[in-house]
């Protein structure tokens, strides 16, 4: 069976299926192939433990999705509801906690309960960040420049950016080039005193990351978690109202409203190159698809090293892919609970119980969390962002139940050096378990069920390749004109009508849609078709 | 007494706290209206913010000054580092002596404005509308002080307006006559010390009472008790801001963006571009922006504040200021009919060379009747002197009125 497609789209994860609404809304017969026998990648909630229950099974909070896609796609109308959550605890070893409130006051007083000074350098440290981020905003929706071309729109762009960093003034420049290379723990060290201070923020620093808050470049992850916003409130996070899968669905049904076609439960054997050019995609079942373009929203290796044939890529090209930086480091526990857990630090009813969690009090432990990556191992005592959605979404477990959502991290691709066995994540999950215990007595006793994550099943499950979030390290060496590879940023890959349009692509991981939207014009560009992918708004 | 505890993990309760006047404040306030001021809550006005305006400018108002932060400088080196900290030479400011300076970064970039009160050798409080601690902390490396945040430890009062010294010699405190403008002293007072400085926000006579917060209630009853002939009057801050504009004052994150919160380091300003360079002096020594501030010194001021006496009636609140050809050259930061000086005043920022005394400019205002709005294009004039600066302000002693 065989049918001929404008542009067939692999994966429905949700940059492809972005990728998918702009081409389809040009006009464009457009077919998304998706392996799983659901859409959404890792923008998925499943009903996992019970009809009534769905988890956010991989990401679990939203904040970087760009609301020009948002809005351009009609997901509002497609029933996506953004609700922010706001707030958030950093527990210490000692009974205390370092709580994070919606009211500025409040939370500077709270910092203030700690140091006096460090409650004052928040103002500061917010300060900066928030320059990093307007600073980068600008360059989420746009295309990044080859700077090793001549070609106009890559001097304009390059044009546009150099303007973009005299606008921030000379120290600003100083600024800007050391907090790309900095290390989180270099960073804040120049702002704050306290430790308990310093590790709730350190976290943003390497979620996703398997680098240790010690490890140069580390300051820009946190920068990639500051930059989103809920509704304009910068750095502001939220769920996905009925969980994230809900943005998916929404992108799913503006896809198909607009005349797209999705076939799920059937993953890509081969993409079909014929004179050099992808003409289509062979599916495990043998059926064969053909198109004028071919958009892979798949990891960079799980493309070009699962997907196509050597011979018929540059073996140059091909080293490359194999020496890209993608190591998972972080895994995922969903728990169904029979109501809510009790933590012991926080103040009867405290809202803070609705925010993210975490179990952390001095940047040595996160650091030694990290040793245990390098030494083959999952930390024994790892970094943890807890969040219970129920507490805010009634949407996703019967009343007065509860799900929770556990990422964690660190947490290797391969234990020491083997495939994880299922008795080492049984191990796994357990430490996690006892690790929040410690913090809400009586935790253990509220479980119904729970579903562990490590990097083998985010591998196996929805294809990121060594489990990594991000589809690709986000560090200097592949971010901007260098992601994912140098040369090949634009969207386009090395074999003529083959485009990329996943997080290993500018500007990288999370549920932002960006790279989604920028490969669709870019394609839409080549195919000189209307251009149907919406301008970034700028902030000034 | 002392009513902010946010040591307590409880204090996420409330999101902010009563001042130690509050009990007294709740009597007056019969708009049953509070709105936050950093750590407190605050009366935006007690009944009419006009008439306590008036009461400001006819006889005294009193005005909780409990939240503005406070800091305490002592020890060897306090002088040299207040004299790196801020831009005048604070030497002058002998001891019994209040002094309005403001302080920068290194770029030469406003932090923020307030009052030094010098109370003995060595011993020093800075009043900020900002918090500084950090900042402070951070200067305070290589000098042998002690520099602390007291803002809770102590509790003010502004007694502002014409009759502000006949209240205080009613309450007994002798030789007040005597305080000059930006002098300070101390009384007994029911047990406590009363520190008294001849200073305000209103241009107008007037003073600023602190004390302990043990004492504040008692203050507040006998201040009213020995006002009441007087016209003493509780002024929430929106008469205060009326009567600080009418003085050309200038107020942070209102007339200035703070450089300490500035995402966009262009918004911000240096003392000449607020029209405080005779704040800045460069013969004192090094200070904290003094090389940024010598070569804008050189080079001259991207902006300037000024103040526009505006043609008609209209207040211009957040206008946008006209060059003569016609171009947008800069906005209004704060605006009000004058009922003192009968006008339409502003204080305004503008991009130099524009700003020049006695320059014409035009201001664009938007005003509303019954829910139409208009607009309407008004002259302006460049002005030097404050619209409000009675020869009572200065007369010592102050007349009793």
């Amino acid at each position: 069976m065989s049918t001929k497609y404008n542009a067939i789209v692999i994966g429905a994860g949700h940059n492809a299926l972005t990728s998918a609404a702009f081409l389809a809304r040009a006009g464009m017969k457009t077919l998304v192939v998706e392996k799983n026998d659901y859409i959404g990648g890792a923008t998925v909630s499943l009903e996992t433990y019970r009809k009534d229950w769905k988890y956010s099974n991989c990401s679990y909070v939203a904040s970087l999705l760009r609301p020009e896609v948002y809005r351009s796609l009609k997901l509002a109308k497609y029933g996506l509801q953004i609700v922010p959550y706001g707030g958030g605890a950093t527990f210490s070893q000692n009974g205390d906690y370092i709580g994070r409130y919606v009211d500025p006051d409040i939370s500077r007083r709270e910092v203030a309960r700690h140091s006096q000074r460090d409650a004052h350098a928040t103002e500061r440290f917010d300060r900066d960040v928030m320059r990093q981020a307007r600073f980068i905003r600008q360059f989420l929706l746009r295309t990044p420049p080859d700077p090793t071309s001549f070609r106009p729109r890559d001097l304009l762009e390059l044009l546009y950016t150099a303007r973009a960093a005299l606008d921030l003034g000379e120290d600003l420049i100083y600024d800007t080039m050391r907090f790309y290379t900095m290390s989180i723990a270099d960073f804040l060290d120049e702002y704050f005193e306290h430790p308990l201070i310093k590790a709730s923020h350190a976290g943003s620093g390497i979620i996703g990351s398997a680098m240790g808050v010690m490890s140069p470049g580390t300051a820009y992850v946190l920068l990639h978690h500051a930059m989103g916003d809920v509704d304009g409130s910068m750095g502001a996070w939220g769920f996905a109202r009925g969980g994230m899968g809900a943005v998916a669905q929404a992108m799913h049904d503006c896809f198909i409203d607009l005349g797209g076609r999705v076939q799920i439960g059937q993953g890509v054997s081969r993409i079909i190159v014929k004179r050099g050019r992808a003409v289509g995609v062979a599916l495990e079942n043998g059926d064969e698809h053909y198109a004028d373009v071919i958009v892979s929203g798949l990891t960079l290796p799980h493309t070009f090293l699962e997907c196509m044939e050597a011979s018929d890529l540059d073996a140059g090209f091909l080293d490359r892919v194999r020496h890209f930086k993608i190591r998972g480091s972080s895994g995922k526990l969903n728990i169904a609970l029979d109501g809510p857990p009790r933590f012991t630090a926080l103040p009867e009813g405290s809202e803070l119980a609705r925010g993210d969690l975490h179990f952390v009090d001095t940047m040595e432990r996160l650091e030694r969390a990290y040793d245990d990556w390098k030494a083959g191992t999952w930390s024994k005592d790892p970094y943890i962002d807890l969040l219970i959605p129920t507490m805010t979404d009634p949407s996703m477990a019967p009343p007065g139940k509860h799900f929770m959502s556990v990422f964690v991290q660190y947490v290797p691709p391969k234990v020491d050096g083997k495939d994880w066995t299922d008795a080492q994540v049984a191990a796994f999950g357990q430490n996690v378990v006892n690790r929040i215990e410690e913090y809400a007595p009586g935790f253990k006793d509220l479980i119904l069920h729970m579903e562990v994550r490590t990097p083998r099943e985010l591998e196996n499950e929805i294809g990121l390749t060594s489990g990594n979030i991000f589809h690709g390290e986000l560090t200097m060496d592949q971010l901007s004109f260098n992601r994912p590879l140098p040369g090949y940023a634009q969207y386009r890959g090395p074999v003529k009508g083959l485009y990329l349009c996943g997080s290993s692509t500018h500007p990288g991981g999370g549920v932002m849609a960006a790279p989604g939207a920028n490969a669709a014009r870019e394609i839409l560009g080549d195919l000189r078709r209307i251009n149907t992918v919406p301008e970034g708004w700028l902030d000034d | 007494m002392r009513t902010v505890h946010f040591d307590h993990r409880n204090h996420a309760r409330d999101a902010a706290f009563p001042s130690p006047f509050h009990s007294r404040q709740a009597q007056h306030n019969r708009m049953k209206e509070w709105s936050r001021w950093s750590d407190y809550l605050s009366v935006p006005a007690y009944w009419c913010a006009d008439m306590e305006y008036f009461a400001g400018r006819n006889a005294c108002g009193v005005f909780d000054l409990t939240p503005m932060i406070k800091h305490r400088v002592s020890g060897p080196d306090a002088l040299p580092y207040l004299n790196r900290l801020v831009t005048r030479d604070v030497a002058k400011i002998k001891p019994g002596r209040v002094g309005y300076s403001v302080w920068c970064n290194e770029q030469g970039r406003v932090l923020d404005d307030g009052t030094i009160f010098h109370f003995d050798e060595g011993d020093y409080r800075i009043c900020s509308q900002e918090r500084q601690i950090d900042w402070f902390l951070t200067s305070a490396q290589g000098f042998d002080v002690d520099v602390r945040e007291e803002t809770h430890d102590v509790a003010g009062l502004a007694l502002q307006g014409p009759t502000s010294f006949a209240v205080l010699n009613a309450l007994g405190l002798a030789g007040v006559e005597t305080l000059t403008p930006f002098g300070l002293t101390t009384f007994d007072f029911a047990g406590a010390s009363l520190t008294v400085s001849r200073t305000g926000f209103t241009g107008d006579l007037g003073y600023e009472l602190w004390v302990d917060p043990d004492h504040a209630e008692t203050l507040w009853d006998r201040l009213f008790e020995a006002g009441e002939l007087h016209g003493i009057r509780a002024m929430g801050s929106q008469a205060l801001d009326l009567l600080r504009i009418e003085a050309g004052f200038i107020l942070a994150g209102i007339d200035f963006l703070p450089a300490w919160e500035a995402v966009r380091p262009s918004h911000t300003r240096s003392p000449f571009e607020l029209g405080l360079g005779w704040l800045v002096n460069f013969d004192k020594g090094l200070f904290t922006g003094r090389r940024a501030l010598l070569e804008e010194h050189e080079r001259g001021s991207r902006y300037r504040l000024v103040k526009l006496d505006i043609a008609g009636n209209k207040p211009a609140k957040d206008a946008y200021v006209f060059g003569g050809d016609g171009k947008v050259i800069g906005t209004v930061t704060s605006a009000m009919w004058s009922p003192s000086a009968k006008a339409s005043i502003a204080l305004a920022s503008v991009e130099t060379p524009h700003g020049e005394s006695g320059e014409e400019l035009d201001v664009e205002i938007y005003y509303q009747r019954e829910l139409k709005w208009h607009r309407v294009m008004a002259r302006a004039r460049v002005v030097d002197k404050a619209f409000w600066d009675p020869p009572r302000r200065r007369q010592t002693p102050p007349a009793k009125f």
